[in-house]
């Protein structure tokens, strides 16, 4: 049930910007996996929706011809899984896509949605991370582009500020070229399923030692992280069961998990160090290299 | 023996129904117009309503009705779903007000409205005033029991709702000649049914003053009778019509959701009202499956026999009595049947605490008890170095074995033939051999259990069955049965029996899959499995019946005795010879238009069936262990069945299905979680409640052992409820074979199997 105050589309991104100016109490609506499950659980509270699903301009998916990747925030789930320029430069991404839910909400949600909800388990987020996205937003006073590492103020909270829209995900080229990457989910079911673990890597080889490793968590703190300690100790390191051991050991120094009803934080700490050095062995195996047992 | 249409996997005769959405259940059928029921309820797991002021949530335009235990009836009811006994002292407990002026849980119902749409009834709620006087909750059994306990039923000493056990021989004795005696303790968790439709249900009051209730349930009749007694009004006065189920697994063996909503279509004048439940509200105030703890203690010869068995069980029932109180003392009941020791006792305890309701649920008590013993028997036979498929072998029970207390008797049984095709099935001794002595990082092993079950209640309830059946002009025929289709496929068992009957294609048989209390034959419901055996004998006798009245018809049309005749492929034929005397459909056609002899051919039978018969079974799996995760992967697993003769194969296939995966659920992920503090569960939605999905579920192996029971109608017994039961032990089982650990509380998951590692050192 849900209390739907009013309920406009926007025809255009301008047209978007514009009706978000005049009354900015309006909720942004997309595929509506994240806002329609949180209103039918407050019926009582009525809610104003603009939609902004009918903007193509925000359904592509384009590599530039400097490289950059540029995604729409409204492009969804299903699109990232199936698109050979995704699965050929990002494939983390891609894992963190097919991961996320099950086939009708992969079909509904999009990545603008994913991000602009904050939540530390969004399974886009921790890839998005290592990669170093960087978000363009759009409101009626003009654009801003932030990376989103910065975009994250804390749990359920993101830098959006009033009237403002995600337009734009952008990958630069340095993010991605040359390096491999995995997204491993940990959850309790293998489908439609949030994570008590997500944990996104990328790293690149150079004479058989670690040239960069990135390493993004997600549900290890209260927003999506990067393990910054783990990574600078890494480089160039060989790639031995001892480099990864110390890999994974330093990237607990990242995470701030707690104690929930649904995982205990020694758990989710035994689960950041075990599964961290999974995700670089499997990201390693993709890059053709060879993990010194 | 040879059947023509019993034991071919005919398609259901609802398949086409359903996945063309013509099959109309409960909200398809109440539309858009309704008046909209809504509940309130308390944030309190335990508290005294001491008043509630509804002037606001009235004065809300749209909203109809505001009910509260100040004006509604209040006549404490019992909700199980049993037949009614006229033994007062059979009777369940009536514990209940439709809306309660004491809170017992957090999601009691307190007060509800009536409104012209759910956001009016919604916004409505809000603005009921309740004042509350909060009370000490408690939610363990044994701070329950304790002597300054506080009372969750004022008439309910220590909170204990039963203590039915029983004892067979002396097991004090037995332990002191045993030449072994081990004890352990076992703990199940609370989970929920979770079957795909809501409770659902809309009421109004028809031109004739009756009171029509339109309800997603497995009873029809036993609701009649239920809201009778809640509302004081006659039951004569009350209809209760079952469209389509959207599956039950015995949460709608209970009565939940009716008697209000008849209430409230009586405080707004008849006028059609529906309640329909959100799934966190079926997940908080329907019925969950009860967590019991178990103690077992067992004296076991030097070669290998059970002597004696003494269990001592808890088993929490939540706020309300439902079903607790018999269910404790049905899985003790169902498991006396599989090892037969000179002597057993049996020592339950059934408590009330502040937290959702147990109550009825697919196995009944037994998934809980074949945990315990199950798991306890493997950790025996690893102490004793014995094969756990041996120590199970040394003690079976036998054809012709009397139950000392039910004088139920074993009449059939395949357990042994189970074991060994399972045995094979999964290459037991090949892969024990191969899984023994692993250090790695994922380890695999090999589990099984077995499990013993009955064929309805008897002789605890009286097991009525009717079923009428009335021959078309056409030579087909229309069955009504009151036992009811919740998915599970009894409609076309029921229009299998009918067609082998009468030799006539399963088409021709027409089942109204709609019950009404006003038209269907008397049947308490579907629950305890035995619609296939119980309602089945009644199908059986009024084929029967009527195959004799048209015999007997063609003689009197004819002069040919009826000892001659015989039904074959729609003809009726001489026996011996096969040749034509008539086809079905001319006589059917004389049966209704004979100038002088026309008497249309119906049978109205019910059948009170006072036997049980026997079903087996044994599932083994095999586990791979993630030791540093604590992930278990189901990798194979075999349930094998002796449930008589099955009628339909593909259905068969499809109940043990469904039945292991609930049990992996059971066994791995699912579990109802509450606040240790509030009482509040925190997980009743499907997102964080752990239902496996069917990538969590491996391919199920199945397989029939198909004995013949000489009670069952053409030699079936029961199968709906078997093929959970068992599951969790042998999944728990093939764990400790892996790595060592004996997990003896469910369920295992990763968070658990972590913990547990850590404790036993496995990992640092």
């Amino acid at each position: 049930m849900y209390n739907i105050g009013g309920y406009n589309e926007a025809k255009t991104l301008a047209e978007a910007v514009t009706m978000l100016a005049e009354s900015p109490q309006r909720k942004l609506i997309a595929g509506g996996t994240d806002i329609l499950v949180k209103m039918q659980h407050q019926p009582v509270v009525e809610q104003e929706l603009l939609s902004i699903r009918k903007l193509t301009e925000l359904k592509k998916i384009e590599k530039r011809e400097d490289g950059t990747l540029v995604l729409g925030a409204l492009v969804t789930f299903t699109q990232i899984a199936n698109e050979p320029i995704l699965q050929e430069s990002v494939p983390a991404l891609v894992d963190a896509a097919i991961s996320m839910g099950g086939p009708q909400i992969r079909n509904m949600a999009t990545l603008g949605g994913n991000v602009c909800n904050g939540a530390t388990s969004a399974d886009s987020a921790s890839t998005l991370f290592v990669l170093n996205a960087r978000l363009h937003l759009q409101s009626a006073e003009g654009k801003r582009v932030i990376p989103i590492r910065e975009f994250y103020l804390g749990p359920g909270k993101v830098d959006l500020k009033k009237g403002e829209i995600l337009t734009e995900i952008h990958i630069a080229p340095e993010d991605y070229r040359g390096f491999s990457g995995y997204y491993l989910k940990f959850a309790m079911r293998k489908a439609m399923d949030i994570a008590t673990l997500g944990v996104s890597v990328a790293c690149k080889v150079k004479d058989g030692r670690f040239d960069e490793v990135r390493i993004g968590l997600g549900v290890a703190g209260p927003t999506p992280l990067r393990c910054t300690e783990a990574e600078a100790y890494a480089q160039g390191k060989m790639m031995t069961a001892e480099v990864f051991a110390e890999i994974a050991r330093r990237a607990l120094t990242s995470t701030h998990a707690r104690t929930s009803w649904r995982a205990s934080k020694e758990y989710r700490e035994h689960l950041v160090e075990e599964l961290t050095q999974r995700a670089l062995k499997v990201a390693l195996h993709r890059a053709g290299g060879v993990y010194h047992v | 023996m040879a059947y023509s249409v019993l034991g071919k996997s005919v398609p259901r005769v609802d398949a086409v129904a359903k996945v063309t959405g013509k099959a109309k259940y409960t909200d398809d059928l109440a539309g858009n117009n309704m008046l909209i029921g809504k509940v309130l309820r308390s944030p309190y797991a335990h508290a005294l309503i001491k008043n509630i002021d509804v002037s606001k949530a009235k004065a809300l335009p749209g909203v109809e009705a505001v009910l509260s235990y100040q004006n509604i009836p209040h006549i404490p009811f019992a909700t199980a779903g049993h037949p009614y006994s006229l033994d007062p002292n059979h009777q369940d407990k009536a514990d209940r007000l439709m809306l309660t002026d004491k809170a017992r849980f957090v999601g009691d119902a307190v007060a509800a409205v009536v409104a012209q749409d759910e956001l009016i009834a919604a916004q409505a709620l809000q603005l009921i005033d309740v004042e509350y006087e909060v009370l000490e909750p408690i939610f363990s059994p044994e701070e329950a029991m304790r002597e300054e306990a506080p009372l969750i039923h004022e008439d309910t000493p220590h909170n204990i709702l039963s203590t039915f056990g029983y004892q067979i021989g002396d097991v004090e004795e037995a332990f002191s000649t045993s030449n072994f005696v081990f004890e352990g303790d076992y703990e199940t968790s609370i989970v929920q049914h979770c079957h795909l439709e809501n409770q659902t249900s809309f009421a109004y009051v028809d031109g004739e003053d009756r009171l029509v209730i339109v309800t997603s349930t497995q009873i029809p009749h036993i609701v009649r009778r239920i809201v009778g007694q809640a509302l004081g009004i006659p039951w004569g006065r009350i209809r209760v019509i079952k469209p389509y189920v959207g599956g039950g697994f015995g949460n709608k063996q209970d009565v939940t959701i009716e008697p209000l909503n008849a209430a409230m279509t009586l405080a707004v004048g008849g006028r059609p009202v529906k309640i329909e439940y959100s799934r966190e509200e079926a997940m908080l105030d329907t019925r969950t499956r009860h967590a019991f703890k178990y103690h077992l203690k067992t004296g076991i010869s030097k070669e290998g026999k059970i002597e004696a068995i003494h269990i001592s069980a808890i088993s929490n029932t939540g706020a309300y009595a439902s079903h607790g109180h018999s269910i404790a003392s049905s899985g003790g009941g169902k498991f006396r049947f599989l090892y037969t020791p000179k002597s057993i006792k049996y020592e339950p305890v059934t408590v009330y605490t502040n937290l959702p309701v147990a109550g009825a649920m697919r196995g009944y008590g037994t998934p809980q008890i074949f945990f315990a013993f199950e798991s306890h028997l493997d950790d025996i036979a690893r102490k004793l170095q014995i094969d756990p498929l041996e120590i199970r072998q040394k003690n079976f029970v036998n054809i012709g074995w009397t139950d000392p207390i039910s004088k139920n008797r074993v009449l059939s049984c395949g357990i042994r033939e189970c074991l060994t095709k399972g045995q094979e099935l999964i290459h037991w001794d090949e892969k024990r051999v191969r899984y023994q002595n692993q250090t790695g990082d994922k380890r695999r092993g090999l589990g099984l259990a077995c499990f013993s079950y009955q064929s309805g209640t008897y002789p605890v309830n009286v097991e009525l069955a009717g079923a009428r059946l009335i021959l078309n002009q056409d030579g087909s025929v229309q069955l009504q049965i009151g036992a009811t289709e919740i998915g599970q496929g009894s409609d076309t068992v029921f229009a299998q029996m009918v067609a082998e009957v009468l030799s006539i294609p399963v088409r021709e048989v027409h089942v109204l899959t709609t019950q009404d209390t006003d038209i269907s034959p008397f049947d308490p419901g579907s629950f305890a499995s035995r619609q296939t055996y119980v309602t089945g004998m009644a199908v059986q006798k009024a084929a029967e019946e009527v195959k004799a009245k048209l015999l007997d018809f063609v003689w009197g049309m004819t002069d040919i005795p009826v000892q001659a005749l015989e039904l074959i492929d729609q003809n009726v034929v001489y026996k011996d010879s096969g040749e034509v005397v008539l086809p079905l459909r001319e006589v059917a056609l004389q049966t209704y238009y004979d100038p002088n002899f026309a008497k249309p051919i119906t049978s109205d039978t019910s059948n009170n069936a006072r036997v049980n018969a026997m079903s087996y079974g044994v599932t083994f799996a095999e586990v791979e262990v993630d030791i540093k995760t604590g992930q278990i992967n189901v990798l194979e697993i075999y349930n094998v069945h002796d449930s008589g003769k099955i009628i339909n194969p593909l259905l068969a296939e499809g109940q043990v299905e469904g039945g292991v995966s609930m049990g992996i659920g059971y066994a791995l992920s699912e579990q109802l979680l509450f606040d240790q503090k509030t009482g509040k569960i925190l997980n009743n939605n499907l997102l964080d409640y752990k239902l496996p999905t069917i990538l969590d579920t491996p391919k199920i192996g199945v397989g029939f052992v198909e004995t013949e029971d000489p009670t069952g109608p053409f030699g079936a017994k029961s199968l709906g409820e078997p093929p959970v039961i068992t599951p969790a032990p042998a999944i728990r089982n093939a764990v400790l074979a892996a790595t060592g650990v004996a997990f003896n509380r469910l369920p295992l998951n990763p968070q658990r199997v972590f913990e547990k590692f850590r404790e036993c050192g496995l990992l640092s």
